[in-house]
């Protein structure tokens, strides 16, 4: 069994971000930037898979600009065997990214895509579903927990009202939570030999895809800021703040 | 022009953030229909009947549509997108799963997520976790979009009389299956929509340990929440996690208890109206969120904050 994981690189999560004066976007330069949380979680799960001796070869492939490349070689340094990036000059749109990953699954054709349920820049929530549906494949998104059968997957998935367990044939689409596992790290000596593992480049132009924007961000700003609130010394004065002040108890 | 919007059910009552979205969708367009895919649904189809701003319901009912199934939504919903120019749903983990999906197939490119209508085609949405806002427009002719619920009030249930047409249920998929749903049943408020939320973290240090959260719950008649650490360190379960990849909140008052305020975790509370913050660490960034600080151990404080509710002659359910 193959399986093909898809990881973005966005500014690290611990990054406060900051938006330009000029409302065209937010600040990236000298920013750290790191592997989309959930997407080292869709890795490890596929790392997991291979290691239980069900799946044969693991692909990491990132849709972004040159620098995009470092998302692959960490996935290649816990455990995926090559990669591919798929070269593109600007942001693109999940509708965009999902037509490019269709044409990857069409040339590797794998039996599972993993990725992170939403990546944390753009917190679209789109592109695994999207995928799903271009190849109309089932989707198993959000997963807390995948169960591995043959020909077929039972996975776990959170919703807002709690658990639910669905079975999809493969070859399916699972967008991964991050409960599903624990990512590990990469150790010195995989990081060196992740070096030697094979990573394509291929042009997002030459796949023949459309990846014109359709939606214009027309502005970006910073949310309005809450007002500076204040300590209280006491419980008593908590409360009492909270009944008289506040009037919300 | 006109809006289509997908109802969340349980088959027997309508899911509360299918009303927000409503709000939202009328703000858009007026000539707005619901589309109600369900099994022996009659009920929910009356009650969406009787909301004043649905012009009409579309009730599809089949035994295939019994539990929820992203592809089998799909379809149904496909068999109706060409008359509607906006497909709209509730951007909770129902319509997160949904409407990519529709979206994919109809060549659309989603505005996921909005929390005002500016103009029948432009939108604001919350980016980065809510640290930053997104004027977009949509340049698509037709346009899928999903709602953010808590901002939006939910519309009137009573005083509408709209038309219910039945229609023929589309094709089923064979490769996914419903195995089963455990859903936690409680009493208490709903955490989406709660007048009060009192949320634990990992200075809570054990699932025992949240006792002290639902005593003062209880007293407050308020809504259960966790940070991701709470529920990642299994003290609590995943329904109640509050933040960029769990549940916004935008309760009255925000109780956060042993909650430093990682970034994720801001996204899901911070624009509730009153924010109290209680962690022994004065450094936490939530305290730069919280209306109220306490710098104190929650072991303290929480029994404390049950003591001095319980001397009030009156408090606000």
């Amino acid at each position: 069994m193959k399986i093909l994981v898809a990881v973005k690189r966005v500014i690290d999560y611990n990054v406060q971000i900051r938006v330009k004066e000029d409302g065209s976007g937010v600040v990236t330069d000298n920013v750290k930037m790191s592997t989309n949380p959930p997407d080292d979680n869709a890795i490890e799960e596929a790392v997991k898979i291979k290691e239980a001796g069900k799946a044969s070869e693991i692909i990491a492939v990132t849709v972004g600009e040159e620098k995009a490349q470092e998302t692959v070689r960490k996935a290649l340094a816990v455990g995926a065997d090559r990669g591919i990036h798929v070269k593109v000059d600007s942001v693109l749109e999940p509708l965009a990214v999902s037509k490019i990953l269709k044409k990857i699954v069409e040339k590797e054709n794998p039996d599972l895509v993993f990725m992170g349920k939403q990546a944390i820049d753009d917190d679209c929530n789109q592109t695994g579903q999207m995928l799903a549906a271009h190849l109309n494949w089932p989707q198993a998104t959000f997963a807390s927990k995948i169960e591995v059968k043959e020909n077929s997957l039972e996975v776990t998935r959170e919703v807002d009202e709690g658990l639910e367990t669905i079975e999809v044939n493969t070859p399916a689409i699972v967008t991964c939570d991050l409960r599903l596992n624990e990512p590990r790290y990469a150790s010195l000596p995989n990081i060196m030999k992740a070096k030697k593992k094979p990573i394509e480049q291929i042009n997002a132009s030459d796949l023949g895809v459309d990846t014109n924007p359709r939606i214009e961000h027309i502005k970006i700003e910073e949310p309005p800021k809450r007002k500076a609130g204040i300590k209280v010394s006491s419980v008593e004065e908590l409360v009492q703040k909270l009944k008289n002040e506040a009037k919300v108890i | 022009m006109s809006v289509l919007l997908i109802a969340e059910h349980n088959n027997k009552e309508v899911k509360s953030f299918t009303l927000n979205a409503i709000t939202a969708a009328s703000q858009i367009d007026q000539d707005l229909h619901v589309l109600l895919i369900g099994h022996n649904a009659d009920d929910v189809a009356k009650s969406l009947s009787e909301v004043p701003l649905v012009k009409k319901v579309l009730h599809m009912d089949n035994e295939i549509y019994e539990n929820y199934i992203a592809e089998n939504y799909t379809s149904a919903i496909l068999k109706h997108a060409d008359k509607y120019s906006y497909i709209v749903c509730s951007a909770n983990t129902f319509g997160k799963n949904l409407m990519p999906r529709i979206a994919a197939l109809l060549d659309i490119s989603q505005v996921s997520d909005i929390i005002k209508v500016i103009a029948p085609d432009t939108f604001l949405r919350p980016i980065y976790a809510g640290n930053a806002f997104a004027t977009v427009k949509s340049n698509d002719e037709k346009k899928c979009i999903t709602i953010r619920p808590t901002s939006f009030e939910a519309a009137e249930t009573t005083g509408g009389s709209a038309e219910i047409e039945k229609v023929d249920a589309a094709d089923k998929t064979e490769n996914t299956k419903f195995v089963n749903r455990e859903e936690i049943k409680s009493d208490r408020p709903e955490l989406g929509t709660a007048r009060i939320v009192i949320s634990g973290g990992r200075g809570l240090q054990s699932g025992e340990n949240f006792k002290l959260i639902t005593d003062v719950a209880d007293k407050l008649n308020a809504a259960i929440g966790a940070s991701r650490a709470a529920v990642d360190a299994g003290y609590i379960t995943n329904e109640h996690q509050v933040g960029q990849t769990g549940k916004v909140v935008v309760p009255d008052l925000y109780i956060a208890v042993g909650i430093s305020g990682a970034i994720q975790h801001l996204a899901g509370m911070k624009e509730s109206k009153v924010i109290v913050a209680i962690n022994k660490d004065g450094e936490a960034p939530i305290f730069s969120v919280a209306d109220y600080g306490l710098e104190a151990d929650l072991f303290e404080a929480l029994p404390q904050f049950l003591e001095e509710l319980n001397k009030l002659n009156t408090i606000q359910k």
